[in-house]
């Protein structure tokens, strides 16, 4: 970027071209598994297990696709991801947005107080059995509460959050607002939220994003199969599968053990087609939003 | 005293926006902080937290007397300072290089794609190993056997679990990571680059001269922050990738006390153990942070 001011000498343009070899090597390091495991999920099943197709598919067949989506469980992952990501969402930005306005002003009586509170639970917490046993003493086991509720801050995002409305709302519009009479909470609905798009944005997708991922609070708080997030399925089509031998995990539903048995030689191929379908909605979002990720991430090291 | 509280009510909407917020952290993470005193007792569920007898450091001396208790902490160290020292330089000399490339094609493309594995979720990662690993029909036993070498059952191989582990996290996060040194790039002074140029000095130079040194604070905040948590290492990803047959090294003190608390129902041993692990932690990050501090003057607190 800055570089461009400057002439390069000789030494400097083999550098780039190292440089630039470099960059296409860890280029491609990244992108070849994932164009790999694309070919693979539409390619004939033999071709991949026997390291035939290496490239581009081979084949073509859609009969993993056909038999993924003809099974019970994924559809039905699929439904409660969606509704734990949309519920968790909704709920992370509703704790998360008015606290971070209320920190980002200066004439907040405690507002130290309440950071130091805050910043103190990113460095000690209780662990896992404690949480754990609050949880159940709250009587939130098996509910979706306790996948949704526990993390509904998280102080990182709070911060960051915080540091935006810190840095880009004029202090001077609060001002005028306040002295027209303006209550906060008119202030922060009509004139706040409506110049924080970018910022609800990279919330919204970094809570909702965790969300999607997300399988242990699925795993240790949820019980009942037909609550399991898409996580929780694939995890038994996609790990305990190649691991059978660990007998603490043998606990695969006969619905998901009869679509892997009958279908012996695909078995590989519907792994790369999982692998696909459960990484669909981020892969699609994820190019026209890059940029607010991106943003959001470099105002959270800028820290304070 | 009038004076506060009349600051106090001027601002009582903004209490009510912090109001959830405060609850939530308060009874999700104050609430289990004091739920570690059952490390010192004997808890029933029925007697509760308060009423379980004491019982002192019984936990911790069963800990430190196991006979699994050197496995797990050389693992539980060994797994972190591998992936700290593989790890943390990466990001970095992909930031340096990034940098060095013109605002272009070629650049948003490397970007766009070094991050995107981010955003893939641990069950779809340890998915991806499993099958890439797999020794019959994975891809890296073909090149393997392609290139004359013989095939190997990583998953199930002790030796290999480490560099599994380490190596996966690299191709996972390293585009991600660089991400907050490119900010940090962004910053750096061009007159310092003409002046350096003026002066004779090649791009390598200018690199290790001006742009390393400028990025120096964030390094060793980020540096702080990956001691800080290299006892509390990802047993999310660890958990899913253990089978009984790699145990021997990839059992770590965060999966082993899932799996005497959860599994096992042993919340006191359990809960002594995840304070053991905090408390090394704990002392880890102090340290790191006050020799950062006295030879840097950069810390984190």
């Amino acid at each position: 970027m800055n570089n461009r001011l400057v002439k390069d000498t000789l030494a400097d343009k083999i550098f780039l071209k190292f440089n630039f070899v470099f960059l296409l090597l860890a280029l491609l390091i990244v992108l070849y598994p994932l164009v790999y495991i694309v070919s693979a999920s539409i390619s004939d099943p033999s071709l991949v297990n026997s390291g035939e197709m290496w490239l581009l598919p081979k084949g073509i067949t859609w009969e993993g696709y056909t038999t993924i989506l003809n099974n019970d469980s994924i559809w039905r992952g699929y439904a409660n991801t969606i509704y734990y990501t949309v519920l968790g969402t909704s709920i992370n930005l509703l704790v998360t947005l008015p606290c971070a306005y209320a920190l980002s002003r200066k004439d907040l009586y405690g507002r130290s107080a309440f950071m130091s509170f805050l910043l103190v639970t990113m460095f000690i917490g209780g662990g896992l059995i404690p949480s754990y046993l609050l949880i159940k003493n709250l009587g939130m086991l098996n509910t979706v509460w306790a996948l949704v509720i526990p993390g509904a801050v998280s102080v990182y995002n709070l911060i960051v959050t915080r540091t935006f409305f810190e840095t880009t709302i004029p202090r001077e519009m609060e001002e005028a607002a306040i002295i027209d009479g303006c209550s906060d909470f008119k202030m922060f609905t009509s004139i706040i939220l409506p110049l924080s798009m970018p910022i609800i944005a990279v919330m919204a997708l970094f809570y909702g994003v965790g969300h999607w991922n997300s399988y242990f609070s699925a795993l240790i708080y949820l019980s009942d199969k037909a609550k399991y997030p898409l996580q929780m399925v694939l995890r038994e089509i996609l790990v305990l599968q190649d691991m059978s031998s660990n007998s603490i995990n043998g606990n695969m539903s006969s619905d998901m053990a009869a679509m892997m048995y009958s279908k012996q030689q695909l078995v590989q191929v519907i792994k790369y087609g999982i692998m696909i379908v459960s990484t669909l909605p981020v892969i699609v979002v994820y190019p026209f939003l890059q940029k607010y990720f991106v943003k959001g991430m470099m105002i959270g090291s800028v820290k304070g | 005293m009038s004076e506060t509280w009349k600051k106090i009510k001027k601002n009582r909407q903004l209490y009510l926006f912090i109001l959830p917020a405060f609850l939530v952290i308060l009874i999700f993470s104050y609430i289990p902080m004091y739920g570690i005193i059952i490390a010192f007792k004997d808890y029933v569920p029925a007697l509760g937290i308060w009423g379980s007898p004491w019982v002192g450091f019984k936990h911790f001396q069963r800990f430190f007397d196991s006979y699994y208790f050197w496995d797990l902490l050389k693992n539980t160290l060994g797994i972190s300072i591998y992936s700290l020292i593989v790890g943390f330089p990466l990001p970095i000399i992909l930031a340096l290089a990034l940098n060095e490339l013109k605002d272009g094609k070629f650049k948003k493309i490397t970007q766009t794609v070094t991050y995107a594995p981010n955003f893939i979720s641990v069950v779809v990662m340890v998915g991806m190993i499993v099958a890439f690993l797999n020794p019959s029909t994975g891809l890296i036993n073909h090149v393997l056997d392609f290139l004359g070498f013989e095939r190997m059952d990583f998953m199930s191989d002790p030796k290999w679990f480490k560099t599994v582990y380490v190596l996966s996290g690299v191709w996972q996060s390293t585009g991600w990571s660089s991400v907050i040194y490119l900010a940090a790039l962004s910053g750096v002074d061009p007159e310092l680059h003409e002046a350096a140029v003026v002066d004779g000095a090649s791009r390598l130079r200018r690199i290790w001269h001006i742009n390393l040194p400028t990025i120096r604070p964030t390094m060793v905040i980020l540096l702080i922050m990956s001691v800080g948590s290299i006892m509390s290492l990802g047993h999310e990803k660890i958990l899913l990738m253990q089978n009984p047959l790699n145990l021997e090294s990839s059992n770590v003190i965060s999966t082993f006390v899932y799996q005497q608390g959860l599994l096992d129902a042993q919340y006191s041993y359990a809960t002594a153990v995840g304070l053991f692990n905090s408390v090394i932690n704990a002392i880890l990050l102090i340290s790191v942070n006050k020799v950062a501090d006295k030879l840097n003057e950069t810390s984190l607190f």
